[in-house]
This record gives structure tokens, C-alpha cells and sequence, in this order.
């Protein structure tokens, strides 16, 4: 059974279509990565996804459940997480409490503080600084384990490199990495296409709100995917239709 | 020795305004609502209690485990009929709605009560006489000294449960951001309509306090308003020992007025309001910088 099933799945933001009759579905233990130019809808189609933005049209199945209409804080509860764009943290709180605050999904298991400050290791200094006051890498470290917390079975990750240094972006990854190997179900928004390609199992581009290109990473040329991220080959596939 | 009681009163009356700013000042911080219905609701708890006291003989300190309570529900329903819709619309929503809501509750005690002045003292038997004497010219009124001390357990127990509690953490994560709290598993319209309530308990316990301590009548809200607004102003909006600073100037500073003229009570506690403010503009960061450190060291 899929873990995620999106069917047709339309979103607006008032007039502005973001994600328009988008499908696909997730297996469990799977690494996808979603590319796409700005714009192309992928923040928002994670967002609905999450249930922090309420779908316009469209089903969203996780575990075989309809969570289309479910708020987004049920949706955490179910397993679903989302570490947001820009991180949004609670700048005023410190690192741990913002990691405490995810308790309040109930779901306990192997994610801890200890085990996050474990994984994230330039965390343990910080602990009780105020978020607001943490490096780039740091905040991004505490947004993933935040998510984290709430011990989730899919795990999405919106352009967690943004606004960091190449040497912090490595850290991330290497931190991801363990988590990669574990096993854990996640969605990956990079624009680093060859990091993109090398984490991920699959790849999703999204073009104008729309899927242009999906397939397995170890299939797919670089050129492909660049040419789906562009809509270089639109023309093309339209006259082919 | 007139001026040291005078400090030591307008103290003790600072109690009763940090008790009365306690919710306005808290719901400000917590949800970003300024609620103009405020002294209504207060004076409501104060009919409420005049009530259970009036025609079934209860207590006034008993009627509070009825009132408070009621209070709490009353904040619950506030929030989720009124203030989560017209928060949606923007800050200025809120304040037109609870303004109404204000005018509203304010004419339907009318309609109940009538236009006569009310007290709880009758009800507390000497309680509100009562005082201890540390001099000749000093006494501590023993209803003032009870007032103060539930401001300071309450604003100081509103901080512990604040930072100490995981409700407490989820009311402040709320309150940055709304948004991003559902998306680690917090329900944002629960924490809020939970805030609204601990908001509106807060309340009834001031209008307890305006009841014992003085009069009121349907209209005496306002008034009420004035005084837990300028409180929570002065002691820097939306921070809770602040309000308790913000009360105690503002207590002192009628005081110390009335000394002056006895015209002066009002006009001094406004006018060290409008002083604050505009210093606040004025030199923002030194005054905000200066306040901070206060409040670190209280």
C-alpha cells in the first residue's frame, strides 16, 4: 500500500492556481526529490500536503485515509511532517523548547531530544539558546529536529540548504544522511540538482504547477531533468500530443 | 512620614491595577487582541458575585469558585465566536467587535440591574475595614494587602505556567506564530480559546477585587478599561511582571498627585502614562532597553 497518495490535486493561492491536477504517490522507505524552477508550486503542494494550506480540489490518501479536509495539526498526529520553508522557528524560545513543543503531536518513539542533539551534534552547545540567535545551520538543524520530534512516518524537507553556506549545506546533509539510511519516507525540496540526484531514489519536477517529469533518479540524465525544470521539451510534448 | 504612606498605598493600589491589567495584558501577548469589552467583562464578574451574595446569601470569596469558572467559559465562547473570526480581518476587527460587545454588555446589566452603585463590602463583614497598623500614621488595609498579594501570585504563577509548562510553551509558540504550530502537532484554535480563558478567569477575579475594594455600577467599565490599559502600557505591553511595575507606577503616581492637590489623582495617573508613552517614542530603545533591565532584576 502507498504511504501518500496525492490524486489531482488542486491548490490556490485567491486567483493564482499554485499546483494544478497534481498525482502521484509515495511508497514507504522511499526518497523522493521534488525539483522545480521558483514558483513551480512545490512549497504550496507541500504545504497542502502538511494541511498547513487547504486544498481548492483533489484527495490527499496518507496510510490509506482520506486526510484531504483533516487540519494540520491532526495530520502530525498522523505521521505526516513538514519542516518549512525559511525554518520558521520560535526565535524567542530556546532550542529546546522549540524541540519540546513537538511533543504535542503524542507521538513518542525513538526521536528525543538527546537523539536529535545525537544526530545534530552542533546542537548540543546550543540547547538553551534562543533559536533566534542561532548560525543559519544551526536553526536548520533545530527545524529538522523539531520535525523530527514528532517522530514521523513521512518526512518532508522544504529547501533546507536555503540561505546557507556550502559548509553548513554539507553538514545538513551529512546529518541527513543517517536518516536517509534509517529508512524514514521523505520528500526533499532541493535546487542543488546534482545533490538532488544523488540522494534520492525517485525525482518529481514540477513545472507551472504541474508534474513535467517523474522517474527514477538513477534513470534520469541530468539533461532531462533540466530540460523538465526549464520546460524546454513543452513544445516538443505538445506537438507529440 | 504623609508622602512615605502615600508611596505605600498607591503600592498596594498598584495591586489592584496590575490584578485588573493582568488579562488585557495577557491576551495582548498571548493572541495580539486588545479587548476594549475588558472592564465590562469585570464588572460583569461583579454582578455575577453581587448576585450569588444579594439573593442566595453566598460569599463573595465562596461565589468566586462559581464566578471564576463562569468567567473562564465566557472567555472560551469569546474567543471562538468572536475574536477567532474578526481576528481573521486584521487588529483592528477586534477592537471594533469587543467595543461593541462592550457597549452591549454594559446596557444589558443596565437592563438587569438597574442604575444603582453596588459594593461587595457589605458582604465581607469588616473585612474591608479591616487593617494593621505599623505606625501612627501607617495602616495596611488588609483587603488592599490581599489584593496585592493575589496580583503578585497570579502574574507570577501566569509566568511559571508560561515557561515551565508544556500548555504554557504551546500559548507562546501560538502567539509568534500561529501558523507553524500546526505543523508540529499544535492545535492553534484550542490553545487560543484555552488563553482566552485563563484571560477571562484572570478577569473575574479582578472585578472581585473592584467589588470588595470599591463601587460599582453597570457603567463603571470604562473607567476600569482606562486604568488596566495605562497599566499595562506603562509596564510594557504584553509583559506580565511589567504590568505589575506598569500598575505600582500608576498607583503611586495618583497618589503622590492627590497628595500634591486633591484634584491631582487622576490628572497625575494619566499624566505619568502620557509621559511613559511619549518617552517611549521618543527615546524607544534606551526607555525599552531601561525597562528590560528592570524587569530582569525584579
Amino acid at each position: 500500500m502507498n504511504l501518500l497518495a496525492v490524486d489531482a490535486l488542486d491548490v490556490r493561492h485567491g486567483l493564482l492556481q499554485a499546483v494544478r491536477a497534481v498525482s502521484f504517490n509515495i511508497e514507504r522507505g522511499e526518497t523522493i526529490a521534488l525539483v522545480g524552477a521558483n514558483g513551480a508550486g512545490k512549497t504550496t503542494l507541500l504545504r497542502a500536503i502538511a494541511g498547513a494550506h487547504a486544498a481548492t480540489g483533489g484527495r490527499v490518501s496518507f496510510n490509506g485515509a482520506d486526510v484531504t479536509h483533516m487540519p494540520a495539526h491532526s495530520r502530525v498526529a498522523q505521521g505526516i511532517a513538514l519542516v518549512p520553508e525559511g525554518r520558521r522557528l520560535f526565535a524567542k524560545m530556546s532550542v529546546e523548547e522549540n524541540l519540546m513543543l513537538a511533543r504535542a503531536a503524542g507521538r513518542p518513539g525513538a526521536w528525543t531530544i538527546d537523539a536529535v542533539m545525537e544526530a545534530f551534534p552542533n546542537l548540543k552547545a546550543r540547547r538553551n539558546a534562543r533559536a533566534g540567535t542561532l548560525s543559519g545551520g544551526e536553526q536548520q538543524a533545530t527545524a529538522i529536529g523539531r520535525a523530527l520530534m514528532t517522530n514521523p512516518e513521512l518526512l518532508m524537507l522544504d529547501e533546507v540548504s536555503l540561505g546557507l553556506s556550502p559548509l553548513a549545506v554539507d553538514r545538513v546533509y551529512a546529518s541527513l544522511q543517517t536518516l536517509l539510511n534509517s529508512g524514514t519516507t521523505i520528500v526533499l525540496v532541493e535546487q542543488d540538482l546534482t545533490r538532488a540526484l544523488r540522494v534520492a531514489g525517485r525525482v518529481i519536477c514540477m513545472l507551472e504547477g504541474r508534474i513535467a517529469l517523474e522517474g527514477k533518479a538513477a534513470d534520469l540524465t541530468r539533461e532531462q531533468v533540466t530540460q523538465a525544470y526549464f520546460g524546454l521539451n513543452k513544445t516538443g510534448a505538445g506537438a507529440a500530443a | 512620614m504623609i508622602w512615605v504612606n502615600q508611596i505605600i498605598q498607591g503600592v498596594l493600589l498598584g495591586g489592584y491595577y496590575a490584578l485588573i491589567a493582568c488579562g488585557l495584558s495577557f491576551m495582548f501577548s498571548v493572541m495580539g487582541i486588545i479587548n476594549i469589552a475588558h472592564g465590562s467583562f469585570a464588572i460583569l464578574a461583579a454582578f455575577g458575585l453581587f448576585l450569588l451574595a444579594d439573593q442566595w446569601g453566598v460569599s463573595p470569596f465562596l461565589g468566586l469558585i462559581i464566578v471564576v469558572p463562569a468567567m473562564a467559559a465566557i472567555g472560551w465562547a469569546l474567543q471562538r465566536a468572536v475574536l477567532e473570526r474578526s481576528s481573521r480581518a486584521g487588529i483592528l476587527v477586534p477592537i471594533l467587535s469587543t467595543f461593541g460587545l462592550s457597549i452591549v454588555i454594559d446596557n444589558l446589566l443596565f437592563e438587569f440591574f438597574g442604575a444603582d452603585t453596588r459594593s461587595l463590602a457589605p458582604y465581607i463583614g469588616s473585612f474591608s475595614y479591616d487593617s494593621w497598623s505599623l505606625s501612627d500614621d501607617i495602616e495596611i488595609g488588609q483587603l488592599s494587602a490581599l489584593i496585592f498579594a493575589t496580583a503578585v501570585i497570579l502574574l507570577g504563577g501566569l509566568q511559571l505556567f508560561l515557561s515551565r509548562t508544556e500548555l504554557g510553551r504551546a500559548i507562546r509558540a501560538t502567539a509568534e506564530d500561529a501558523d507553524t504550530v500546526g505543523l508540529i502537532g499544535v492545535n492553534a484554535r484550542l490553545v487560543n480559546a484555552t488563553a482566552a480563558a485563563i484571560a477571562m478567569a484572570t478577569v473575574g477575579l479582578a472585578g472581585a477585587a473592584l467589588a470588595m475594594r470599591a463601587t460599582f455600577d453597570p457603567y463603571a467599565g470604562a473607567p476600569q478599561l482606562i486604568f488596566a490599559f495605562e497599566a499595562a502600557v506603562i509596564g510594557g505591553a504584553g509583559s506580565l511582571w511589567g504590568t505589575l511595575i506598569g500598575g505600582i507606577v500608576l498607583g503611586v503616581a495618583q497618589n503622590i498627585g492627590a497628595q500634591i492637590n486633591p484634584q491631582g489623582f487622576f490628572i497625575a495617573g494619566h499624566g505619568i502614562f502620557l509621559v511613559i508613552l511619549f518617552a517611549r517614542l521618543f527615546w524607544g530603545g534606551a526607555g525599552a532597553a531601561f525597562l528590560n533591565s528592570l524587569r530582569r532584576s525584579a
